[in-house]
């Protein structure tokens, strides 16, 4: 489904990706880790499309298509979605708003028909109650005075309300504690399918308790440096990641 | 490219070129001779058959005029005007002043109209579909070119004319307010109108009626070099309602054009005035060649107890705006309100806000200002909050807001409180922010585009104060917002 192959990426001039492979196919839930600075955060971003985050060697390919040639806009309908490590505010436009915005903006693009307010809004609290979220919550600003579990829940609703191909979860574990964590694990779960990939990366192990990946790499240095099954997160979480931070600098 | 870069370069391809209200109707019309004199005065009185008080009271003002000097403590800066080089006075041919029905209206006018999305055409509710209407009084150029539903506003007592013909059939009501509020020595081009001023609205609405439905005027300048002077009288009665909306647009032309504008409201006793603006003036294009120049005095009196008058604007037009529609809360336990969104893009200059000039006692009055600037523009908010030694508990609060959208544009805040009563409240808040690229990045990684993101943004920014507009307003608002800010993405 998603093929990265020698994947290269600067920030101001500065490579941070050197030389990347990843193949996820449908079905599967990958797991990056690595220590700060390895590179994991820009991984996602250079997938998303950020500005300032500039491709200079390699290519990504969403089901065939080159992902690199599309605007972030493009990419989302594409199927391509990223959970935020730090969800952005946007005062004064209620969560709902922005939902239906987002989703018929994807709909638009794809040539589909829009949703019809009523039938949106029964989708959005069906998916909204499994995740604990409350319709004040919906009618509050988007992400403002939110609590940090808040806003990670926020992130999965958007996810399961968008139906992505691909989710990329960046650090979705940080800030929350373990019944928020718990809740948002849940909300991956459920959406686990056969025609659905996962990139979820973490610093920890903890939340690869609840999210049981199929496999884990050890990103370092901008590239993945080795890939394992399950068990390798539990061996990181024992060893730490002094051995790849010394071999990626020797 | 990056981020930063690719703002500047977009923002730079804008398109206040895009300006949709650009077209020029060919319609032949009848003008005063070029320059301003006394004689242009008196052509203008003249051609609206006016009694001699009118015709006196305009000399009067032009005579002032022309010892004034035009003020320049705003944040503008524009070449010198030459007052000689405009024309006063124009009027498509063939309408005579006066009442008329739209079958003797041109139909080119009515096209013009038509295009713009004001209907003049009377339509009868629908069986069981409930439809708002509004009443509408459409100013081409210098005259009143239809006014709708005037019979059945005449039922409820309402009298909505155009100024001219209320000059000849209701002098009493005009000579009793008009330069009540804004008197002929105002200030340059408040005085200016006072001499000039070719048509415009009149509203009296009697003791004790709610107005059964919304009042408009659409002001269309169509003429080359052609100033527009309109004048708008509204006075509410005791215990009466009234809402009240403009909408203005001019063509695309290199020129500029002057727009000087009075509108004075009178509230009584009890009595409530909520006036809308929209005010969509061709801004001139992107390298800031053409546009209107809007110097417009607005103010409303709150002459009873009890009283309320709020102002509310969406100011997205004009290449110079001078605005400050301001409220004097001169009756006890009389309440003014000021929501404004004004936002400027290309080269657009705007130095707006308000005064709230607290005389009775127990007066409250509330400011919530947005300001959006983008590209090379300037967007200034200046507001004044007094309260005089007599008005014990005088309460205001203020909110002002700005959003800037690329590093090219600016945003300034000069607030003025004077408190001459120790018992005086006034709170006042002020933030000024950027549309952040990672709240772009984000709106964008969901699947929204670059304009549907700062349009989202904005609409956020500004929703204190959409809600404030009539509804069917609100709608085209939001619109024009996003009209607006189209290219101006970062």
């Amino acid at each position: 489904m998603l093929t990265i192959k020698n994947l290269h990426a600067s920030v101001e001039d500065k490579p941070i990706l050197k030389g990347l492979d990843l193949e996820v196919k449908a079905g599967e839930v990958h797991a990056i880790m690595g220590p700060n600075g390895s590179g994991k955060s820009t991984l996602s971003y250079v997938l998303a499309g950020k500005d300032d985050y500039e491709v200079t060697e390699g290519s990504v390919t969403l089901e065939g298509e080159d992902l690199l040639a599309l605007e972030p806009d493009e990419r989302a309908a594409k199927g391509l979605f990223l959970a935020f490590q730090y969800p952005l505010e946007i005062p004064g436009v209620a969560t709902m708003t922005f939902l239906k915005t987002a989703l018929n903006a994807q709909l638009r693009a794809r040539g589909e028909a829009e949703l019809p307010t009523p039938a949106f809004m029964k989708l959005v609290r069906e998916k909204a109650d499994s995740l604990g979220i409350s319709t004040e919550m919906l009618k509050r600003g988007l992400n403002v005075g939110f609590s940090g579990g808040e806003k990670k829940r926020n992130e999965i609703l958007q996810m399961a309300l968008l139906e992505p191909k691909l989710c990329v979860l960046d650090e979705t574990d940080s800030g929350l504690d373990i019944d928020a964590l718990k809740v948002v694990s849940e909300g991956v779960n459920a959406l686990r399918a056969k025609n659905r990939g996962f990139i979820v990366i973490t610093h920890y192990q903890r939340l690869l308790d609840h999210i049981t990946p199929d496999v884990v790499h050890v990103m370092a240095q901008g590239r993945i440096v080795r890939t394992g099954g399950p068990e390798l997160a539990h061996e990181l979480e024992a060893q730490g990641y002094a051995a790849y931070v010394a071999d990626a600098a020797a | 490219m990056p981020a930063v870069q690719e703002t500047v370069a977009r923002v730079r391809a804008i398109d206040v070129d895009q300006y949709k209200y650009g077209f020029v109707t060919e319609i032949e019309s009848d003008r005063a001779e070029k320059g301003l004199s006394e004689d242009t005065v008196r052509f203008i009185s003249m051609k609206k058959g006016e009694p001699d008080w009118m015709l006196d009271w305009r000399l009067e003002a032009y005579r002032r005029w022309r010892t004034m000097t035009e003020p320049t403590w705003a944040r503008v800066d524009y070449p010198a005007i030459d007052y000689d080089d405009l024309y006063y006075y124009s009027a498509p041919k063939g309408t005579k002043s006066g009442p008329q029905t739209l079958a003797d209206v041109d139909p080119e006018l009515l096209r013009t109209y038509e295009k713009l999305g004001i209907p003049l055409q009377e339509q009868e509710i629908l069986a069981g579909v409930e439809q708002r209407r509004v009443a509408v009084d459409a100013v081409f150029d210098s005259v009143s070119v239809a006014t709708t539903f005037k019979e059945e506003l005449a039922k409820a007592g309402v009298i909505f004319c155009p100024i001219s013909e209320a000059i000849r059939e209701h002098p009493e009501l005009v000579r009793k307010y008009l330069g009540s509020v804004v008197p002929t020595s105002d200030n340059f081009f408040a005085t200016l109108n006072s001499a000039v001023f070719s048509d415009g609205s009149f509203v009296y609405v009697p003791k004790g009626v709610r107005c059964p439905m919304e009042l408009s005027t659409y002001f269309r300048i169509n003429e080359k070099n052609t100033g527009q002077f309109e004048r708008t009288l509204i006075i509410a009665d005791e215990g009466s309602y009234v809402s009240y909306l403009e909408g203005c647009t001019a063509p695309m032309r290199d020129e500029n054009q002057l727009h000087a504008a009075v509108v004075e409201l009178v509230a009584l006793d009890d009595a409530e005035i909520k006036y809308s603006t929209v005010q969509n003036w061709y801004p001139g294009d992107s390298e800031g060649r053409g546009g209107i120049y809007n110097f417009v005095t607005k103010r409303g009196d709150c002459r009873g107890r009890n009283s309320k008058i709020s102002w509310t604007q969406v100011e997205t037009g004009s290449a110079i705006t001078w605005k400050y529609p301001s409220c004097i809360l001169r009756g006890d336990n009389s309440r003014g309100e000021f929501y404004s969104i004004a936002i400027s893009n290309g080269r657009q200059q705007v130095d707006s806000g308000t005064k709230m000039i607290h005389l009775g006692k127990n007066t409250t009055s509330k400011i919530i200002s947005k300001g959006i600037s983008a590209g090379y523009s300037n967007n200034t908010y200046r507001g004044l909050v007094s309260a005089h030694r007599r008005a014990s508990n005088a309460r205001n609060f203020t909110n002002c807001d700005s959003l800037l959208i690329g590093n090219h544009c600016g945003a300034h805040t000069v607030p003025y409180l004077e408190a001459k009563t120790s018992t005086a409240v006034f709170e006042h808040e002020a933030t000024t922010s950027k549309i952040s690229e990672d709240q772009m990045f984000y709106c964008q990684q969901r699947g929204l585009s670059e304009e549907e993101a700062v349009a989202l943004i904005v609409n956020g920014f500004v929703k204190d104060v959409l809600q404030q507009l009539p509804m069917e307003f609100a709608v085209e608002a939001q619109k024009l917002i996003s009209i607006s800010l189209e290219g101006s993405v970062g």
